[in-house]
């Protein structure tokens, strides 16, 4: 066949091979992507969705240099075991302040998708500092010197500007305060009404390791805290269509 | 050498590519046809799949597929279905007398069970999964008869609705009420509710005077120093003989069984620092989002961890 004799010609030339190869990765992975970007029903609206508080997103950095996600995901599935498990299936708009996401891909560990609220601050910090001590089945490994690593909000305003260049809607504000809210948010007995009142009323404001100053362990339970929390379930109907 | 006599009539029948390397030619033989059949088989089911299914990225969202397939309709039809199993027993439980329930077979079996399972979720963490708790950590153990807010199954299902010390339940147990730290270097919030600031000594004293309340071997001139101490500061909320205030959460300080620890270095880290456990709220909802556990759930865990303890 005529046709199948021009293949020749891709055959015996290895730059058109190479273009011509690439050209078809690119239909491939342009038709698997950009929808996700342009089409309305990719990210539901829900209410109650913030930017992470500077020590949150502190964090969640330590989340991911931890390795967390590597045992820990964060995604509920929409099955009626995970749900009554671990509460609510997961939205995409939960992910959606999340550079990038958390949601791994296997569970050595429980789903942290909701972990937000359920135990107490102590918890996570006698938890964390040698799981084994609480749950003597637990294969976790301790990272008591997460309460004994100081944490400098040196850097935060600049990360935060970077979230900002890929699409986190900081506002100006938002990273002018980043270190007094860095501060802030650990300091129960200070003054956190401009925290507050930069993220929401929701914030959790508390003294997450029981000791003075902000460690690493201080600003990884205020994420860990946050999490799953932010969505306003109450104003939120599925949308059976996905 | 070859098992098989190469046959030779085999490019006379299918052909070769043309493809030629020093000589070694390529046979154009056909695909076997099972293959070639299974391989066009899978280009059909993957087109009548787009079309059953939802698949293809439009302008304004994907094709739905004919079949109507969706996940979160799936989920929470499998979740309505079984909701609507329990629902019937799940309203006796509600409705049912908080002490009646164990006395109802029917119910103590369904809340038994429900109840483990959820305990195993959601308390288990803190509790531990045989409902031990954490010795020396302050996680209380549930198989004792030793109750710091009661073991009633009233006393449970009231703890356990509205959790200790939370900050999200405004009816939770022992807000703002704790064991202070009594040292005169504390600071911080646990350091607000202690009536007197005590020194390394004293304190040393009122945990000899505790030592000795328990039954341990106390030094005696120590332990009489810190009875003065003990009856000023400690007996508003351990009692004047130290057996502990379940309205207040206190401990009794006269038996074995300890919270955090009942050793001298433990006891004077106990003063010094003081403690304030805490629990979630399982039963609270707040205007923008829903409690942790159902009021039948919070009924079925509260028979489940009485059935636990000693019985009260």
């Amino acid at each position: 066949m005529a046709f199948l004799d021009k293949h020749k010609i891709i055959e015996k030339n290895a730059s058109i091979l190479l273009v011509l190869s690439l050209l078809v990765v690119l239909i491939g992975g342009l038709v698997q992507i950009v929808p996700l970007f342009y089409l309305q029903n990719t990210i539901e609206t829900v209410q109650g969705m913030r930017p992470y508080t500077p020590l949150e997103l502190a964090g969640r950095d330590i989340y991911i240099r931890e390795g967390c996600y590597v045992c820990h995901s964060q995604m509920i599935r929409p099955m009626r075991d995970e749900v009554e498990r671990y509460g609510h299936y997961s939205l995409a708009a939960e992910s959606m302040y999340d550079h990038p996401f958390q949601w791994g891909s296997k569970r050595t560990g429980p789903d942290l998708a909701r972990v937000g609220g359920k135990y107490s601050n102590a918890w996570h910090v006698d938890h964390l500092s040698n799981p084994e001590a609480i749950v003597p089945e637990s294969v976790m490994p301790k990272y008591a010197f997460l309460a004994t690593s100081p944490l400098d909000p040196q850097f935060i305003a600049d990360e935060m500007k970077t979230h900002r260049m890929v699409g986190v809607p900081y506002t100006d504000d938002q990273i002018a305060n980043a270190k007094a809210d860095f501060v802030a948010q650990d300091a129960p007995d200070g003054d956190a009404s401009g925290l507050l009142g930069r993220y929401g009323a929701k914030v959790t404001v508390a003294d997450f390791d029981g000791k003075p100053g902000v460690s690493e362990m201080d600003a990884l339970v205020a994420y860990l805290q946050m999490l799953g929390t932010l969505v306003d379930f109450s104003t939120f109907t599925p949308d059976a269509s996905r | 050498m070859c098992a098989k006599p190469i046959k030779d009539d085999a490019k006379a029948k299918v052909g070769t590519t043309g493809h030629s390397w020093d000589g070694i030619e390529e046979l154009n033989t056909p695909l076997p046809r099972w293959w070639l059949w299974t391989f066009y088989l899978t280009i059909l089911f993957a087109i009548g799949y787009t079309i059953a299914y939802p698949a293809w990225p439009l302008i304004y969202g994907a094709t739905p597929g004919v079949l109507g397939s969706s996940t979160r309709a799936d989920v929470d039809a499998d979740i309505q279905h079984f909701d609507a199993l329990n629902a019937p027993i799940k309203a006796q439980l509600v409705a049912a007398d908080l002490t009646a329930i164990e006395g109802d077979d029917a119910l103590k079996a369904y809340a038994l069970a429900a109840g483990k399972s959820l305990f195993a979720t959601n308390c288990a963490p803190c509790h531990g999964s045989g409902a031990a708790g954490v010795q020396g950590l302050g996680y209380p153990n549930l198989l004792d008869n030793d109750w710091l807010y009661g073991g009633t199954i009233d006393a449970i299902y009231t703890t356990i609705t509205h959790g200790v010390r939370n900050t999200v339940d405004p009816d939770a147990r022992n807000v703002g009420i704790y064991m202070p730290a009594w040292s005169d270097k504390a600071s911080g919030p646990l350091a607000d509710m202690a009536t007197a600031k005590l020194s390394a000594d004293q304190i040393g004293q009122v945990v000899h005077y505790v030592l000795k309340l328990s039954g341990q071997t106390a030094h005696e001139a120590k332990a009489t120093a810190g009875a003065q101490l003990f009856k000023d500061n400690c007996v508003a909320c351990h009692g004047e003989d130290g057996k502990g205030n379940r309205d207040l959460g206190a401990p009794n300080l006269t038996d074995a069984i300890w919270l955090y620890g009942g050793d001298e270095v433990t006891l004077t880290k106990t003063l010094t620092e003081g403690r304030g456990g805490v629990m979630p709220s399982w039963g609270y909802a707040s205007a923008s989002s829903t409690a942790r556990l159902t009021e039948a759930d919070i009924r079925a865990v509260a028979v489940y961890v009485h059935s636990l303890g000693g019985g009260e």
